[in-house]
C-alpha cells in the first residue's frame, strides 16, 4: 500500500510543476510576434479583414487574456497542442511520430554513459592516485570539455568519411527493406555516433562522480567487515562498494534527464535524426510556434516521468529509504 | 626570544595569499589558469590581428592551414580568415561567458536568498518555479526564448542567462537555510536590523564563496550553449563565433575538415580552463574536502 500512496503523493507533487510550465508556454506565445490566425493567414497568403477577425473570434482570441489561457490550458491537458500549418497536421501528431526515434537515443545514451561512466570510475577508484586513475581523469575532464556537435563532426570525418564504417545521418538506411534483425542492426548502426556524441558529457560526470563516491564507500566500516571476512576484491566491489557507491550516480541521472534531452537537439540536427530534438531545431528556423510549444510541453512530461522511475529505482536501490 | 614574542611578530598571511598557496598546489589548476590567460590575451590582441572585420574576405577560399603566412591557419568556403575568427571568437565567447553568468547568478541569489531566507509559502513558490524550470529542457527553451527575442548578442546573453539560474538559486538556497538561523542573523534581527539589510549585508556576504566557486562552472555551461546557438546558425550573425565556424565547416567537412577542426579545439580548450579553474577554487575554498 505505502508503495502506491508514494506514486500517488509523488503524482500530486508535479501538478504544480505542470500548470506553471503550461503558464509559461501560454506567456511565451504571448511574447511572440504573431498569433495562430496571422501564421493561418500567412499560410493562405492573405484573407480580408472582416475574415481574420470571424477567425480571431473562433479560436477564442477576441477572449480577455485570463480567458485565453484557461482554453489553453484545458487544451493542453487534453493533449491538444494546436495545429502545425507548417506540417499540415496536428502538433500532436507530428510529436507522436518523432518521440520514439528520442527515446531510443535518450536510452541508449543514458545507458552508455551510465555502465561505462561507472565502470572507469569505479577502475579509477581502486587504483587511485596511479597512472590509469591519471589517465582516465584527464580523458574524463576533456570529454566534459568537449561540444557534442564537435565530436559529432570530427566522428564523422573519422568513421564516415575517411574509414566509411558508419552512415553519416538518419536513423535507417534508405531505400532498405530490412526486416526483422537486419532492420534492428541497421537502426543500431545508425545510433552508434549519435549515442557517443550525446552521452560523452555525462560519461565523464558520471565517472567523477563513481570515483569520488567509491573512495568514500570504500572506506566504511561494513567493507572492511567484509574484507576482514574473506570476500575477494571483485565480491567486495560488486555486492558490497557498487551498490551503494551507484546510488549519488542515480540521483544525477534524474537531475541530468532534462538536460540530456535538451542536448538531443544538437546531436539529432548533426546526424539528422528525425526525432523531437530535430523537429525543435526546424520549428525555430520555421517558426512554428505551436510545434514548438508542444515540444517544451511533451519533453516536460516526459522529464516528470523519468524522474518518477528513477525515484522507484532509487528508493530499491536504497533498501534504507521508506517509501512514505 | 620566547614563544609569545615570535607570534606577535609574525603578521598573519592574508586570506588571498593562503587561497593563492593552496590554489597553485594542484597543477592542473594552475594550466587551466595559464590556459585561461592565452584566451584573454587572444581576446585582448583580436585587435592587432584581424583589425578590419573578421567575417571579411582574407585570401583565397579553402587555404589549407600552415600553408600561407597571411593566413597562418588556412581559410573557409568564403575566404575568411581562420586565425582572426579563432582571435575575436575568444571576445564573442568571454564575453557571453562572463556576462550571462552574471545574469544567471544575479537571478539565482535574489530566488534563492528570498526563499531561503523567508521560507514558507513564498519558499513553497519560489521552488516550484525553479523545479519548473529544471523539468523543461534547458537547450529546448533556449531555442524558443532565442525564436521569440531574436540572436542578437543581448538577447544571447539574457536567454542564456534565464535558463541557467537554477543550479545557484538552489545553492544560495541550501546556504542561507543553514545561515539564518545563526547568531549572527539574531543578533542584527534583535538590533532592528530589516530584513532586506540582513539578506544582502548580513548572510548574502557569508554565502557567496561556493557561488563564486561555482560561477566557472556556468561559465563553462553558458560558453558550450552559445557555440551550440551559433553552430546551429542561430546565434548573432554580425559577431565572429567558433560555434559559428563549426557550423560553416560542417559544409565543408569531407574535403577540408580543418575549418571545423580547428574553431572546436579552442571551444574545448577555454571550456577546459574554466572547469580545471573551478576544481582548483573548490579544493581552495574547501581543504578538508577529500580531494576527488
Amino acid at each position: 500500500m505505502s508503495m502506491l500512496n508514494y506514486m500517488l503523493r509523488r503524482l500530486v507533487q508535479a501538478i504544480p510543476v505542470m500548470l506553471i510550465i503550461m503558464v509559461g508556454t501560454f506567456l511565451l506565445l504571448k511574447l511572440a510576434p504573431g498569433d495562430t490566425v496571422d501564421a493561418l493567414v500567412g499560410d493562405m497568403g492573405g484573407a480580408d479583414p472582416r475574415f481574420i477577425e470571424r477567425l480571431r473570434a473562433e479560436y477564442g482570441l477576441d477572449q480577455p487574456v485570463l480567458m485565453q489561457l484557461w482554453i489553453y490550458m484545458t487544451k493542453l491537458a487534453r493533449f491538444d497542442f494546436g495545429w502545425s500549418f507548417v506540417h499540415e497536421q496536428p502538433v500532436m501528431t507530428v510529436l507522436m511520430d518523432r518521440l520514439g526515434t528520442t527515446l531510443l537515443l535518450m536510452i541508449s545514451s543514458l545507458f552508455f554513459a551510465v555502465s561505462i561512466g561507472s565502470l572507469l570510475g569505479a577502475i579509477a577508484a581502486r587504483k587511485a592516485y596511479s597512472l590509469t586513475d591519471n589517465i582516465i581523469s584527464t580523458l574524463g575532464l576533456v570529454f566534459y570539455a568537449m561540444p557534442s556537435f564537435f565530436l559529432g563532426l570530427m566522428m564523422i570525418v573519422l568513421f564516415s568519411v575517411k574509414l566509411g564504417w558508419l552512415p553519416v545521418g538518419g536513423i535507417q538506411t534508405i531505400p532498405s527493406f530490412y526486416e526483422g534483425w537486419d532492420y534492428v542492426k541497421d537502426v543500431a548502426l545508425h545510433l552508434i555516433m549519435p549515442t557517443a556524441s550525446l552521452s560523452l558529457i555525462y560519461l565523464a560526470l558520471y565517472m567523477r562522480l563513481m570515483r569520488t563516491s567509491v573512495l568514500e564507500v570504500a572506506d566504511l566500516d561494513y567493507v572492511r567487515t567484509a574484507r576482514a571476512k574473506g570476500a575477494g576484491e571483485w565480491r567486495l566491489m560488486i555486492h558490497h562498494i557498487m551498490r551503494n557507491a551507484l546510488l549519488p550516480v542515480v540521483t544525477l541521472l534524474g537531475v541530468q534527464f532534462s538536460t540530456i534531452l535538451g542536448g538531443s537537439v544538437v546531436v539529432e540536427t548533426v546526424f539528422s535524426l528525425p526525432g523531437l530534438g530535430e523537429l525543435a531545431y526546424k520549428a525555430v528556423i520555421q517558426r512554428d510556434m505551436n510545434m514548438l510549444m508542444g515540444i517544451i510541453f511533451l519533453s516536460s512530461i516526459v522529464v516528470i516521468v523519468v524522474n518518477f522511475l528513477i525515484d522507484l529505482l532509487y528508493a530499491r536501490l536504497d533498501s534504507r529509504i521508506e517509501l512514505t | 626570544m620566547s614563544v609569545l614574542e615570535s607570534e606577535i611578530g609574525t603578521a598573519p598571511p592574508s586570506g588571498w595569499s593562503v587561497m593563492w598557496t593552496r590554489y597553485k598546489r594542484n597543477r592542473a589548476a594552475v594550466l587551466g589558469l595559464v590556459l585561461l590567460v592565452i584566451v584573454l590575451a587572444m581576446a585582448a590582441t583580436a585587435g592587432f590581428v584581424e583589425p578590419v572585420d573578421p567575417l571579411r574576405r582574407a585570401g583565397d577560399p579553402l587555404v589549407p592551414p600552415f600553408t600561407d603566412w597571411a593566413t597562418p591557419l588556412g581559410t573557409d568556403q568564403l575566404g575568411r580568415d581562420i586565425l582572426a575568427g579563432i582571435f575575436h571568437g575568444a571576445r564573442t565567447s568571454l564575453l557571453i561567458g562572463i556576462v550571462s553568468t552574471v545574469v544567471a547568478i544575479s537571478i539565482g541569489i535574489l530566488v534563492g536568498a528570498i526563499s531561503g531566507y523567508f521560507g514558507g509559502w513564498i519558499d513553497d513558490v519560489l521552488m516550484r518555479v525553479t523545479e519548473a524550470f529544471q523539468t523543461i529542457p534547458n537547450f529546448v527553451l533556449l531555442l524558443a526564448l532565442v525564436a521569440i527575442l531574436g540572436s542578437s548578442l543581448q538577447n544571447m546573453i539574457i536567454a542564456i542567462g534565464i535558463v541557467s539560474w537554477t543550479a545557484p538559486a538552489r545553492l544560495v538556497r541550501a546556504e542561507f537555510l543553514s545561515l539564518r538561523g545563526r547568531e549572527f542573523v539574531e543578533a542584527a534581527r534583535n538590533l532592528g536590523v530589516g530584513d532586506a539589510a540582513i539578506i544582502f549585508r548580513e548572510i548574502l556576504p557569508n554565502a557567496l564563496p561556493p557561488v563564486i566557486v561555482f560561477a566557472s562552472v556556468i561559465m563553462a555551461i553558458s560558453i558550450l550553449l552559445e557555440s551550440a546557438l551559433a553552430f546551429l546558425g542561430l546565434g548573432d550573425p554580425n559577431f565572429a563565433s567558433w560555434g559559428n565556424m563549426i557550423g560553416a565547416g560542417k559544409a565543408v567537412l569531407r574535403s577540408a575538415w580543418y575549418c571545423a577542426a580547428i574553431p572546436g579545439i579552442a571551444i574545448v580548450l577555454t571550456v577546459l580552463a574554466f572547469s580545471l579553474i573551478g576544481e582548483g577554487l573548490n579544493e581552495a575554498v574547501n581543504p578538508r574536502q577529500k580531494k576527488s
